[in-house]
């Protein structure tokens, strides 16, 4: 089919390199890992330092100190200190745990205070989860020269289909039950992610419309189904979907204590398959010939139609399978409400953008912004920190990827002989 | 104004791109820089125009050391830039063009149009420069485009003017004009131009000195009266070229390429080639002379798969192969050498690996089963980088660092080693310095040799006269002629190329254009 798809996206009059300006930026070109890290890192810097300098303005106590700034310079600097100290130190104190009382936990002995000492890393590991599955999802996108913007709606489509399978079938086996399950997600997320594939192949629609508005779909679909017979719980009134079967359940990793869940073996496992899937096989190679010059891909007999569906299709699976996870994992308590993605696929733009665009880099750029979320809680808990701050630093770490003269300029990188010299190479050789 | 480069020395990491040059350009003299892809000649004008600060070294004006900052600085100087490709907004009138970044306002900052108008016009006629002021740059042929931005560094009092390549896009007629320009803005006004270049034949003809670049540093500088192309090109090159193709008569064999009455549209839906039919046999080079935009592009795509046909038959090894994918049309033996190779021939990003089997990564035994063989790709890139002589850092290295010749070459390499019955190569030595056009020449001579038909498409005259057996040309869209080589001049086909009746050709009076 996909060959008549090429003849008429050709006909239509399809610009096969449409989105090439568009995302060719998101996928860097082959570097040293040093490079590829040190970038987003030093983003990752950059970004908590103005974190800082906002949660310094965001607490009126310090400020107030400020006030006497040149009668008492050290109290305003003082306070200011600790003020960051303690947002900081409670991020990362919710999010990764503090070794001392791990060790004391360990000391003691007993298993629920050790479940306890290890709660915060738990979360961060339950918070990254779905953002692994969404960030490969997009990621994925990137490398086919397709900018993915429905995450978001894909999560809500698989989420829903394996909901369905997960709540309407009872009497299975878990070995048939969950993987079913499971596979539902794959499928409605992929069936999600199809549709602007194809549009685009056989129309040029752009993707970015398209996954917008497929978004709105999802959530919408989601409401109405919620508020009908077939989803609706039957002893509740608000939206809420009948819950997962216990056949249905992602195993949860470490007991009743840590939300730990099976979900982010599969997410690890799903990285792995779509890196042997990017590098080494010739599909792969087809999605990144695609991606970096389309017009080249087809001169070499490859359907840029044709791609652009699979890619789609795969990346609104991936992103699908997050949703299941996420579901199926216990995180919303086995049941759907009406927001359920809440934010997750638009997270994973950012940081499929942060993990430029490779599986290793979005675990890392996943495993992050986990910490982030997760942390967020125990910060405003226990600081007059607002947990919006964490948005700002997402958003900051963006804004110094997404313009990576900045961090050089600002840390003072030489730009790399390769983006100079062949410049002016090429001039010359065109 | 007498213009002197003294010392100059510009380092890029690990390249030493200008190496103490010197160049002196007298008052109103046209003053050619010769020199391979990668000598250096660009990087020296980036510094000379202010885009790039040398590491060492003066330029002096008139005998006064000069430092400039940035381009304006240069251009404040008096001296102007046409680059290779042009710096003009194409939805904007010539005399917009030319304001723009040299606006003149009247009150309240109001764009003085008229008054700009008028100096373009009065450019335009002192310097025999023919432009209509209020046409678009989008409706303008190239040669114009170009005259253009030559009045734009005029406008902006410009002593001496750099052309960046300025005959790559150029008809033999274009071309010829801008020549008359050059010679008359020396001549009349005391301009003095450096002309930047790798034609030989275009630097004896125009220019007065010549100095010659090559990996960086000065080689020579001589005039042309006191040299050939021969002696020019082993400058350039630090050997002996042979610049003629050596080839013995072809034996053709069993035609591969038969192509019945083809017509095909263009994207705007008009005539792009109008029923076309002929036919490529074993063993020989069926040249396409023709003036760019006459069809080529579009006859070349549909045979290669790229393009569906309006009517016609295209028969490859007997196959009837009309209108099928350009997977189809490789895999039954179709070489395809691209016309734009950054654009359609490399994936700038991957590695000289991977371009090495852009279009075979799928087969044995470079994949199996849909899993590709990195080992397999690797060795065979190793094998084709010493066999084509692909000068590169490494086989992992991004194609995009390779030079133009050596870009090229990883194409053809691609094309050639595998198992071909038809090579259709258009424009293949495009932009490549002598060596490297020598080389793919030779190239190409030899798959014709070994039993290849070759469909070669180029609009340089010489190229075609010297590499085919046969030669068709083609003029809005239809084929008036296929000569035998042997038979064809120069001045024949130059003139069916131009559109005159083939019964005429032979007439002494010129065919218009």
């Amino acid at each position: 089919m996909s060959e008549q798809v090429e003849d008429e996206a050709r006909a239509a009059g399809a610009p096969p390199g449409g989105t090439r300006a568009a995302a060719e930026g998101f996928v860097p070109p082959k570097e040293s890992a040093w490079r590829a890290v040190l970038v987003p890192l030093l983003a990752l810097v950059t970004a908590l330092a103005i974190g800082a300098v906002i949660i310094v303005f965001s607490d009126p106590e310090v400020l107030e100190e400020w006030k006497f700034f040149f009668d008492d310079p050290g109290a305003a600097l003082g306070a200011s200190g600790k003020a960051i100290a303690d947002a900081y130190g409670a991020l990362f104190a919710g999010s990764l745990g503090s070794p001392i009382v791990i060790f004391d936990a360990f000391a003691s002995g007993d298993a629920s205070q050790i479940a306890v000492a290890f709660r915060p890393l738990s979360e961060t590991v339950v918070a990254t989860t779905p953002l692994i599955f969404g960030g490969l999802s997009v990621a994925l996108g990137f490398r086919a020269g397709l900018f993915n913007i429905g995450a978001e709606g894909q999560i809500t489509a698989g989420a829903t289909a394996a909901a369905f399978v997960g709540f309407s079938i009872s009497g299975l086996p878990v070995w048939i039950h969950l993987p079913l399950a499971i596979l539902a997600g794959l499928v409605g997320g992929a069936i999600w992610g199809a549709v602007p594939g194809i549009l685009k192949a056989r129309t040029g629609a752009h993707e970015v419309i398209v996954t917008i508005m497929m978004n709105y779909v999802s959530f919408r679909l989601l409401d109405f189904l919620l508020r009908g017979e077939v989803f609706r719980r039957p002893e509740r009134t608000d939206p809420i979907s009948k819950p997962i079967e216990e056949s249905a359940r992602l195993p949860l990793l470490f007991g009743q204590d840590l939300r730990i869940h099976a979900g982010i073996i599969l997410a690890l496992l799903v990285a792995w398959a779509v890196w042997y899937l990017l590098f080494r096989t010739t599909k792969g190679f087809e999605f990144r010939a695609v991606g970096a010059n389309p017009d080249a891909a087809r001169y070499a007999g490859i359907k840029v139609g044709g791609s652009f569906v699979l890619v789609m299709t795969l990346a609104g699976g991936l992103a699908g399978l997050g949703g299941a996870s996420q579901l199926l994992g216990g995180v919303t308590l086995y049941s759907m409400t009406p927001g359920f993605s809440s934010g997750l696929g638009f997270d994973s733009i950012a940081l499929a953008l942060l993990g430029r665009a490779h599986p290793v880099g979005i675990i890392a750029a996943a495993f992050m912004f986990g910490i982030l979320r997760a942390g967020a809680v125990r910060m405003q808990a226990a600081t007059a920190t607002p947990v919006d701050i964490i948005v700002v630093i997402q958003a900051l770490v963006i804004v110094f990827i997404a313009a990576p003269a900045l961090v050089r300029a600002i840390y003072r990188i030489r730009e790399r002989r390769a983006e100079r010299a062949p410049a002016s190479a090429a001039k010359e050789a065109a | 104004m007498r213009l002197e480069l003294r010392g100059i020395t510009k380092r890029f990491p690990g390249v030493l791109a200008n190496d103490h040059i010197d160049l002196d350009v007298a008052d109103g003299e046209i003053h050619a820089l010769l020199g391979e892809n990668g000598a250096g000649k660009t990087t020296l004008m980036n510094v000379l125009y202010g885009l790039y600060r040398a590491d060492e070294g003066n330029i002096l004006l008139d005998g006064n050391v000069v430092t400039f900052n940035s381009p304006r600085d240069a251009i404040a100087a008096g001296i102007g830039m046409v680059h290779q490709h042009f710096m003009l907004v194409q939805v904007f009138t010539v005399t917009e063009n030319l304001m723009l970044g040299a606006e003149d306002t009247g009150p309240l900052g109001m764009l003085d149009i008229g008054e700009a108008r008028r100096r373009v016009e009065d450019i335009s006629k002192r310097f025999a420069l023919e432009v209509d002021p209020d046409t678009r740059i989008e409706d303008l042929p190239v040669g114009v485009q170009q005259r253009a931005e030559i009045i734009k560094a005029l406008y902006r009092e410009a002593k001496v003017l750099i052309l960046d390549e300025p005959t790559a896009v150029l008809t033999p007629q274009e071309t010829e004009e801008l020549f008359r320009v050059m010679r008359s803005l020396k001549t009349d006004y005391g301009t003095s131009i450096i002309f930047i270049t790798h034609k030989l034949k275009e630097v004896l003809a125009v220019a007065e000195r010549i100095t010659v670049l090559r990996a960086g540093r000065v080689v020579g500088s001589t005039r042309p009266k006191q040299t050939s192309e021969e002696e020019l090109a082993a400058m350039m090159v630090g050997r002996a070229v042979r610049l003629e193709v050596e080839k013995g008569p072809a034996s053709p064999g069993e035609p591969v390429l038969q192509v019945d009455g083809l017509s095909v549209h263009n994207e705007r839906g008009q005539v792009a080639v109008d029923d076309v039919s002929f036919e490529v046999r074993a063993g020989e080079v069926l040249g396409v002379a023709g003036v760019q935009g006459n069809g080529q592009t579009e006859l070349v795509e549909t045979i290669t798969g790229l393009r569906s046909p309006v009517a016609g038959r295209i028969l490859i090894g007997g196959r009837d192969l009309t209108g099928a994918s350009p997977r189809k049309v490789h895999r039954a033996g179709t070489g395809h050498v691209p016309e734009d190779r950054i654009g359609d021939g490399l994936v700038l990003a991957f590695s000289v690996a991977d371009n090495l089997v852009l279009n075979t990564y799928d087969v044995q035994p470079f994949a199996r089963r849909g899993v590709r063989d990195e080992r397999a790709v690797e060795d065979a890139a190793e094998n084709r980088v010493k066999d084509f002589d692909i000068r590169t850092p490494s086989i992992d290295a991004p194609v995009a660092h390779l030079s133009g010749g050596n870009q090229q070459k990883v194409i053809v390499a691609r094309e050639l080693s595998r198992p071909i019955t038809l090579l259709v190569a258009s424009q293949p030595t495009r932009g490549l310095d002598v060596g490297s056009t020598s080389y793919i020449h030779q190239r190409i001579v030899r798959a014709r040799d070994a039993g290849t038909a070759v469909l070669l498409v180029s609009p340089e005259l010489d190229e075609v006269l010297s590499l085919s057996d046969r030669i068709a040309v083609m003029y809005r869209g239809r084929m008036v002629a296929i000569l035998a080589a042997a038979e064809a001049s120069r001045e024949e086909v130059g003139l069916l190329m131009a559109g005159a009746a083939p019964a005429a050709a032979g007439a002494p009076e010129r065919g218009s254009r």
